[in-house]
């Protein structure tokens, strides 16, 4: 009995620990500035209030120009929806190829795929910049999403290939002697069996895209940025006081999106993960 | 015409030979069962039939065409698979139409074609159901639903009763039976069971290392078998074989077995003439007896007025079935095996007369394994 309180009391000093940051952004987000700069910086707002974030959303100033995070919330968007799915929808088909319909050499094209879940960004980085140039899509948002697709290419063929060894051959087998091509099996008998490793592939593909900073702030420039680069030109204006406030709607707005998507499809992420462990 | 033919098929996977130089000539409306132990190449034979695997070297011909570069889709077969490879997420009446679907048969011809199956094999009240809501038998029927709609020239079955529990077994091995002489379809089928193979075939192609080892009509398979995997491979429990001495005289020709007092001299049917025996003349053989060749001493093989062939063998175990009791016997210095009747009183341990069917006994050469007669 003792020990269980032990560990109770464990996990919530860890939960606090995590948590801490997260409140104390919630809490600055509801106070207006002049209450942080009389009472305290840290501390329960007196007078809750929205006014940051509208404040965030569409008038506050960031590099120069007074729009908001709007605007780059919808670059993002514009940017992670298309590259989420079409990197998932291939990966599905390439796993698919590579798992259950095999072809000569399938073992050393799924390894090279596979070696780009371990080369580093910054790597990548110079190569990217003159393929973007070569193809005209420098400091375009489509730029980006080409930059994502393939990237993520790697990751979500290696997670589909896994789910889909566990698929038996025999289906497949029935399928081509029942007069399927490639594709009809693909969309017919695989895909209806794919959702909890699509699920998985779409969430790590947002997330990832989204909170991607590096490509964003290296290919693309001014009103084109998505929202994690618009979120560190908020630190860097100094221009007045810091507007604490401000800044922390605009950080919890541009997190909204990974959150909402984790909330929903949580379930299925884990259970995907560990779909294909357990036969 | 033959249905099927498969011409010097040879299958390597590296530097394995799984299957050597297989000929099999198949006629229209045979059943022909491929059997063998696993890893005998029985499976990856019908697949190269199906299309699914292609031959190394060797031809494939479906009713007088050349197979090797027709894809699976178009060489008019339909195929039961072991796991059943029922779709998962479609229903049962999907998984049988999936086939015309992708032919592109009209809707109204797919619903006629999907009630006849559905009638012929009573499962109509499952239509609507996933494969997941189905006991292993419906499945079972479900694989074969789909495989009929079709109408194939050639149905090819892979071991599709092995995953059934064994009365459903042997209810489906009587249906399967009952569905081929109604509809008459050339058949060919895998399996590992022996049995299966004995009651369902027209012709058995016994498989062994990659090689065909016979084909031939079940009687002979098990009463003339070519060689000796194929004779205690086939039967169970399995033929007994023991060296024996193939003794000739004027009273004709026998095999003894054992030596000094023990010895056992049983005739043999074949005339001293048959020149099949010469090299053997007092030399070793392999001695080939059934387990039902060794009875109760008053069984007659051979009409009542055959004079009985007795001998005495030491009785070690018994094993009653219900139906017979297997007795393992002491025979010449060999363990043999015997059916003997329930009622027949044995005493383990002691020595006991027992009648022999000397009619079915077969030779072997020792060093070819091969039958000499």
């Amino acid at each position: 009995m003792n020990r269980r309180w032990i560990l109770y009391g464990l996990v919530l000093v860890l939960a606090a620990f995590f948590l801490t940051p997260l409140v104390v952004v919630v809490l600055t987000s509801l106070r207006p500035n002049e209450e942080m700069a009389q009472r305290s910086l840290i501390g329960w707002p007196q007078a809750p209030t929205l006014a940051n974030y509208a404040m965030a959303w569409s008038r506050f100033c960031i590099a120069e120009r007074c729009v908001g995070v709007a605007p780059y919330l919808a670059n993002s968007l514009l940017m992670t929806v298309p590259a989420t799915i079409i990197s998932t929808l291939l990966g599905a088909v390439a796993g698919f190829a590579i798992a259950l319909w095999r072809f000569r050499g399938d073992t050393a094209i799924f390894a090279l795929v596979t070696l780009g879940v371990f080369l580093p960004e910054q790597m990548r980085l110079i190569p990217w910049v003159i393929v973007l140039r070569d193809i005209g899509l420098s400091n375009t948002i489509t730029g980006l999403i080409v930059v994502h697709v393939v990237q993520g290419l790697s990751f979500t063929t290696l997670f589909c290939r896994n789910y889909f060894v566990a698929v038996p051959q025999d289906l497949i087998k029935a399928a081509r002697i029942d007069g399927a091509g490639f594709y009809r099996i693909f969309w017919r008998i695989v895909l209806p069996l794919s959702p909890p490793i699509l699920v998985v592939c779409a969430i790590w593909q947002f997330t990832g895209i989204w909170n991607e900073f590096l490509y964003g702030v290296t290919f693309l420039t001014g009103p084109a940025q998505p929202i994690t680069a618009a979120i560190i030109a908020i630190s860097a204006t100094v221009t007045t006081s810091p507007q604490y406030g401000v800044q922390s709607a605009a950080v919890l707005l541009a997190a909204l999106p990974t959150l909402a998507v984790y909330l929903f499809g949580g379930r299925y992420f884990m259970r995907g993960l560990t779909a294909g462990a357990v036969r | 015409m033959s249905a099927l033919t498969v011409r010097r098929v040879s299958k390597r996977f590296g530097p394995v030979e799984v299957l050597k130089d297989v000929c099999l000539e198949i006629d229209s409306g045979e059943f022909t069962v491929l059997v063998g132990p696993s890893g005998c190449g029985k499976s990856t034979l019908l697949a190269i039939i199906a299309g699914l695997e292609t031959a190394t070297s060797g031809e494939i011909e479906i009713g007088g065409r050349r197979m090797n570069d027709v894809p699976a889709k178009d060489r008019d077969i339909a195929m039961v698979f072991q796991s059943y490879a029922l779709y998962p997420t479609m229903s049962v009446r999907q998984n049988i139409t999936f086939g015309m679907e992708c032919r592109g048969v009209p809707k109204a011809r797919q619903q006629e074609a999907v009630a006849r199956v559905a009638r012929l094999l009573q499962i109509e009240p499952l239509l609507d159901r996933r494969p997941a809501q189905l006991s292993g038998g419906q499945r079972q029927r479900v694989a074969m639903g789909r495989a009929l709609v079709r109408d194939p020239s050639l149905f090819l079955f892979d071991e599709p009763l092995s995953n059934l529990d064994a009365q459903l077994r042997l209810e489906m091995r009587a249906e399967i039976k009952q569905l081929h002489a109604r509809i008459g379809t050339t058949s060919v089928y895998v399996t590992h069971d022996q049995v299966e193979a004995m009651t369902m075939a027209t012709r058995i192609a016994v498989m062994y290392r990659g090689e065909v080892q016979q084909f031939d009509d079940p009687e002979t398979i098990y009463n003339r078998p070519a060689n000796l995997f194929v004779a205690r491979f086939m039967g169970a429990p399995p033929m007994n074989t023991m060296p024996a001495r193939l003794h000739a005289d004027p009273n004709g020709v026998q095999a003894v077995i054992g030596t000094g007092a023990d010895a056992i001299r049983l005739s043999l049917p074949m005339q001293i003439s048959d020149t099949r025996l010469a090299p053997f003349r007092d030399a070793e053989v392999v001695l080939g007896i059934r387990p039902e060749c060794i009875a109760e001493p008053r069984r007659r093989f051979g009409g009542e007025n055959a004079p009985p062939t007795l001998i005495d063998a030491t009785v070690e175990m018994t094993e009653p079935t219900g139906a017979e009791t297997i007795a393992m016997l002491r025979l010449g210095g060999h363990r043999v095996i015997g059916r003997v009747a329930p009622d027949a009183q044995l005493t383990v341990g002691g020595a006991e007369r027992f009648s022999i069917d000397t009619r079915k006994l077969c030779l072997f050469d020792p060093k070819s394994e091969r039958l000499i007669a």
